[in-house]
């Protein structure tokens, strides 16, 4: 990977979100297309009534379809491993739907600190030197399966969940930060600043370390993260989200046939984010 | 000196009188803002708390603590004693109809934690008031979800 990793800050801004829709010509240019959409289009209203609460718009976009959301009393399982897919090539540059849903979702904004503003998602633009093919990409907490970040908290306030979900119980973080420095992605960020009015499903405050929960609270509720949603939204469908240990999930059988690749895999972290077209 | 004596026994003796006599006021729980102050927490909404009062009056630091541990490390999301479900409950209508925050001084935590000079840290993090309607329409929502499919796919046809 090449360029600053905190180059691109959340601007806030869906500019380029439509512009990878097919193209008002491509769309009209086989009567085909039309029929099959208009089909999809019945077909997908139909399983997303029959099914009620647990089919989102991932049962028309081929994506990972969740589990079905686990009983509150019921604590997360080692069964499973959640993880993320990321098709680059279906990410284009300009476009940050998933950096503003993540920041709309879980309350995180600019403080006009653009170095120490919190940051749980961002987009990279990765050029290889050689080529000078460039690739744009969300970068985000990896949810490692050996997390340095886990390792080095000298108050065991970063912690890795059951099923797989890396995440800083702030109750108890000391806001040392040496898990900032431990990860290589950086990916998490600390709170300089007293907040107010956080939203009541994700707390944050001042002193303590922070960054991509995969949006715990909508995992637990059997919904997707919101910026595999937002993704799906604004019709690029770049990111995909799933059990890694369920075989039949669309995750799992697609890393197990793609060429999908783990970010600095040399570490042996083992990320539960991958990307493919990298 | 002897009178002098008798003369503070009689004053100790009718204070201690007088200060069982506002005590047994106290434990009664008449509400008054006498010239004892007492904490008047407003009332939460439905028929009981999630656990006796008495129970919860000098336990519910304690519920929390499990259950912040039991929700953060485990993902469990029972509702009996999530500081959400309390907020929710027990918040108390402001000027605007909006619930008021921590930082006004008739919060239903502040009540209580004022009058004991207990310092509350929860809402340095967590959300002192319930969530908007517009946050909670995150939730679930299968006609939203319709919607917005066939939204997309208008969109696609187009």
């Amino acid at each position: 990977m090449s360029g600053d990793v905190r180059g691109q800050a959340p601007c806030g801004c869906d500019a380029g979100a439509g512009e990878a829709r097919p193209s008002a010509e491509e769309a009209n240019a086989a009567g085909i297309h039309s029929a099959r959409r208009w089909f999809l289009k019945s077909a997908a209203a139909f399983t997303t009534v029959a099914l009620a609460p647990g089919v989102t718009l991932m049962a028309l976009t081929g994506g990972a379809s969740p589990s079905a959301a686990r009983p509150p009393s019921q604590p997360a399982s080692s069964g499973q491993r959640w993880g993320l897919l990321i098709d680059a090539s279906r990410c284009p540059e300009g476009c940050s739907a998933c950096v503003s849903a993540c920041s709309q979702e879980n309350g995180w904004k600019g403080t006009g600190h653009p170095r120490t503003d919190a940051q749980w998602i961002r987009k990279l633009t990765v050029r290889d030197p050689k080529s000078s093919v460039t690739r744009s990409v969300p970068m985000m907490c990896q949810h490692c399966a050996s997390p340095p970040c886990v390792d080095v908290c000298p108050t065991g306030a970063s912690f890795k969940r059951a099923d797989g979900i890396v995440l800083v119980d702030k109750h108890i973080c000391i806001g040392c930060r040496y898990c900032m420095m431990a990860c290589p992605y950086k990916a998490r960020s600390f709170i300089h600043e007293p907040l107010t009015d956080q939203l009541a499903h994700a707390p944050r405050g001042k002193g303590t370390v922070e960054s991509c929960t995969l949006c715990v609270h909508r995992v637990d509720e059997g919904r997707t993260p919101a910026c595999v949603e937002a993704c799906i939204g604004a019709g690029h469908g770049a990111m995909m989200f799933g059990d890694l240990n369920d075989p039949q999930s669309e995750i799992a059988k697609r890393v197990a046939t793609l060429a999908t690749r783990q970010i600095r895999a040399d570490l042996g972290l083992d990320p539960g984010v991958r990307y493919q077209n990298l | 000196m002897c009178v002098r004596h008798l003369f503070a026994v009689l004053v100790v003796g009718l204070a201690a009188i007088l200060g069982e006599a506002s005590l047994a006021q106290d434990t009664k729980q008449v509400p008054t803002a006498g010239r004892t102050p007492v904490p008047l927490p407003a009332k939460g909404k439905g028929e009981q708390c999630v656990a006796p009062v008495e129970w919860m009056r000098r336990n519910h630091m304690t519920a929390l603590e499990h259950q912040r541990d039991r929700t953060v490390r485990e993902g469990i999301r029972t509702r009996q004693f999530s500081l959400k479900g309390c907020i929710e409950c027990h918040a108390v209508p402001g000027a605007n109809g909006r619930p008021v925050g921590v930082a006004d001084a008739r919060h239903f935590c502040r009540t209580c934690h004022d009058y004991a000079a207990v310092k509350l840290d929860c809402f340095e993090c967590h959300a002192s008031r319930p969530a908007e309607a517009a946050q909670r329409a995150g939730r679930i929502d299968v006609q939203k979800d319709v919607a917005e499919l066939a939204r997309y796919l208008e969109g696609l046809e187009r």
